[in-house]
């Protein structure tokens, strides 16, 4: 049905397990963290290169992050990794007390996000982290969309004193961004101009919204596709000028829209308001595999296509 | 010794076990102690058989940690507990909480064998829209008592329930089953320590103790031991037994609550994947899939178990 069906998927947590290492080998203050999580986080070469520096506090994920805040105290730069659902809803007060009020320099990796673990259900997605990280004040809340922007996220992470979240996909993506992409935090990427409506689409489904204005584009609608790899700082002057140089904006997220839906919205609606629609998830899903229940959300190319033509009324 | 993750799901429509799965039920009033076990060894066999296929088919599944609890489960739903699908809405039924949500599937056929759910529901395991979850969910299965999947958290329900029943007066009793590898949740431990102080002899835990975790041994990842005389000083009344003792297993559930007054702790000793030649205490199968060849290969060793 999309143009997505035909492109090469990738699992981002293969980009930063590699970047790890690189940065593993070039600095020895380099340490992961994690819950029991080898094998879920893919640290399987990190820890064979470096088995001291991998500390396994085991299924103990308050434990974790705050073992995680000790070893940035200590001198270490702390990759904190564990599936995404554990890390924020099991160690929230560690993540706002000991990583954003303590402002450590310490990296939470947040892996397997959103609705990737499908039918094991709802205790194992993570969908609410979008819009809980992003009321936590002095946390930097990332959200790659492929390989590269995920590979750039964690070197950047790894040098910027302060704490971050790092939201890493294993459900495949394909490559969104263009050659030569250089991220920098809490700046929007234009993927597509577009002078009816604007798509603003975080992480996994960036690619869906670049199908959908594929779709509209054929239904004589030019769409902006703003993709939004930072949720919190938010790039405001990007979504204000979307928001006064097109109708409306429709946000995307594989989170419940709270997250950047909820993010754009408190300013659109201050600044430039704009019609919006969100497309996200909605409600605790029903059993089914990630893609089904991404579409059962309407988080697909005609989904996002349809909310769209509402705001252009086309 | 790590394993590499990979759940995502290689559904096999053609592996769904098309034939009916029997409801087994409770071992029958005035059974001897042999022929009870006898009954629950039969029922356990097949709850196995039926818990490999459905994970075969679904793609997914903790087949490790489901064959190490299994005589639990089947113990407990078939003879054990005062708990019957027309005791359901019955407030002073035995309460029973699977904290280990990953061995859903267990659970789920057992509650078949037991006649809680309709095995013909087993063949939409983990289907769109299916009851039965991943994870098991009290707003989905009339039978679960407590919604678990994360760890660490049954224990503390079981905690409230006991302290309810308490309350109540009620000769109910609670029942909880944790993985080993979850006992490194603080929270557990939290609840031990108010189920110590409030003298909850209505409670009792199980640890399935099968010495492995998801990436690990126990031992190699954050160790337990020792693990009797850690309960112990928390306030437990201890007992060790081979998990997969069907005979012990009643012995000890038919002890609580205990005479000292204390909640009971139960160190199920079990193999993950037991009684399978090729799975068993083997950590490479917490979420395995086996193919079609494993199943048959499993299904061939449980006829001579
Ligand atoms: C809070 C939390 N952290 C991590 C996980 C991921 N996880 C699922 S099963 C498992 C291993 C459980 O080991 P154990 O408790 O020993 O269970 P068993 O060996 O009986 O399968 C882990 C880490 C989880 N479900 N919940
Ligand atoms: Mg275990």
């Amino acid at each position: 049905m999309t143009a997505t069906a035909e492109k090469k998927l990738h699992d981002c947590r293969d980009a930063w397990v590699e970047t790890l290492v690189e940065l593993g080998q070039a600095d020895p203050r380099i340490v992961a963290v994690v819950n029991d999580s080898v094998g879920s986080s893919k640290l399987g070469p990190f820890q064979s290169e470096f088995p001291e520096r991998l500390i396994n506090v085991g299924i103990a994920e308050q434990d974790m992050v705050g073992v995680g805040a000790g070893l940035a105290n200590g001198g270490k730069i702390p990759f904190v990794s564990a599936a995404s659902c554990f890390l924020t809803a099991r160690a929230m007060e560690q993540i706002k007390v000991d990583a954003a009020y303590s402002e450590h320099h310490m990296v939470l990796v947040g892996q397997s996000p959103g609705m990737a673990y499908g039918e094991l259900g709802p205790t194992h997605h993570s969908i609410e982290d979008l819009a809980w990280l992003r009321a936590i004040p002095n946390l930097t809340v990332v959200v790659p969309s492929d390989p590269e922007e995920t590979r750039q996220a964690v070197r950047w992470a790894a040098q910027h004193d302060g704490p971050v979240f790092i939201r890493v996909s294993r459900m495949g993506v394909p490559d969104v961004n263009p050659a030569g992409y250089e991220f920098a935090p809490g700046k929007a990427v234009t993927l597509r101009e577009g002078s009816d409506v604007t798509l603003i689409a975080t992480g996994t489904v960036v690619s869906r919204a670049l199908d959908a204005a594929e779709l509209l584009a054929s239904r004589g609608v030019s769409a902006r596709v703003l993709s939004m790899p930072t949720i919190s700082p938010l790039d405001k002057d990007a979504i204000l000028a979307a928001a006064a140089e097109t109708k409306g904006i429709v946000t995307v997220e594989e989170a419940l829209t709270s997250g950047l839906g909820g993010a754009v919205a408190e300013l659109v609606v201050q600044h430039q308001p704009v019609p919006m629609r969100f497309v996200g998830v909605t409600g605790f899903a029903p059993t089914g595999e990630v893609g089904w229940l991404l579409d059962h959300f309407g988080i697909s190319a005609t989904g996002i296509a349809e909310a769209a033509s509402e705001i252009v009324g086309a | 010794m790590t394993v590499e993750e990979d759940l995502v799901p290689e559904v096999h429509v053609e592996d769904v076990p098309q034939e009916a799965f029997t409801v087994i039920g409770r071992v029958p009033e005035g059974a001897t102690r042999e022929e009870a076990i006898a009954h629950l060894r039969a029922a356990a066999r097949a709850v196995r058989g039926r818990d490999i296929r459905m994970v075969r088919a679904a793609g997914l599944g903790h087949i490790g940690g489901e064959f190490s609890v299994i005589d639990i489960l089947v113990t407990l739903y078939l003879d054990s507990l005062h708990m019957g699908p027309e005791l359901l809405g019955d407030p002073d039924r035995d309460r029973f909480i699977l904290s280990k949500g990953h061995a859903a599937a267990a659970l789920y056929t057992t509650l078949a064998a037991a006649g809680f759910i309709d095995p013909d529901d087993l063949s939409t395991f983990m289907q769109p829209m299916s009851q039965l979850n991943g994870h098991p969910a009290r707003t989905k299965i009339a039978a679960v008592e407590a919604s678990t999947g994360p760890l660490g958290h049954g224990l503390p329900i079981a905690v409230g329930t006991a302290i309810a029943g308490k309350l109540d007066g009620s000769a109910r009793r609670t029942f909880v089953v944790t993985g080993d590898g979850e006992m490194q949740e603080g929270s557990n431990w939290e609840a031990l320590m108010t189920a110590g102080n409030h003298g909850l002899a209505n409670l009792c835990v199980i640890v399935d103790r099968n010495r492995l975790q998801q990436g690990a041994r126990v031992a190699d990842t954050n160790d337990l031991e020792p693990l009797p005389d850690k309960l112990r000083a928390f306030g437990m009344e201890v007992i060790e037994l081979d998990g997969h003792d069907h005979g012990a297993l009643r012995d000890a559930f038919a002890n609580v609550p205990a005479a000292s007054g204390k909640p009971t702790a139960i160190v199920a000793h079990t193999m993950k994947g037991h009684p399978i030649s090729f799975m068993s205490d083997n950590v490479a199968w917490h979420h395995k899939v086996p193919s079609a060849e494993q199943v048959e290969a499993a299904l061939t060793e449980l006829e001579q178990s």
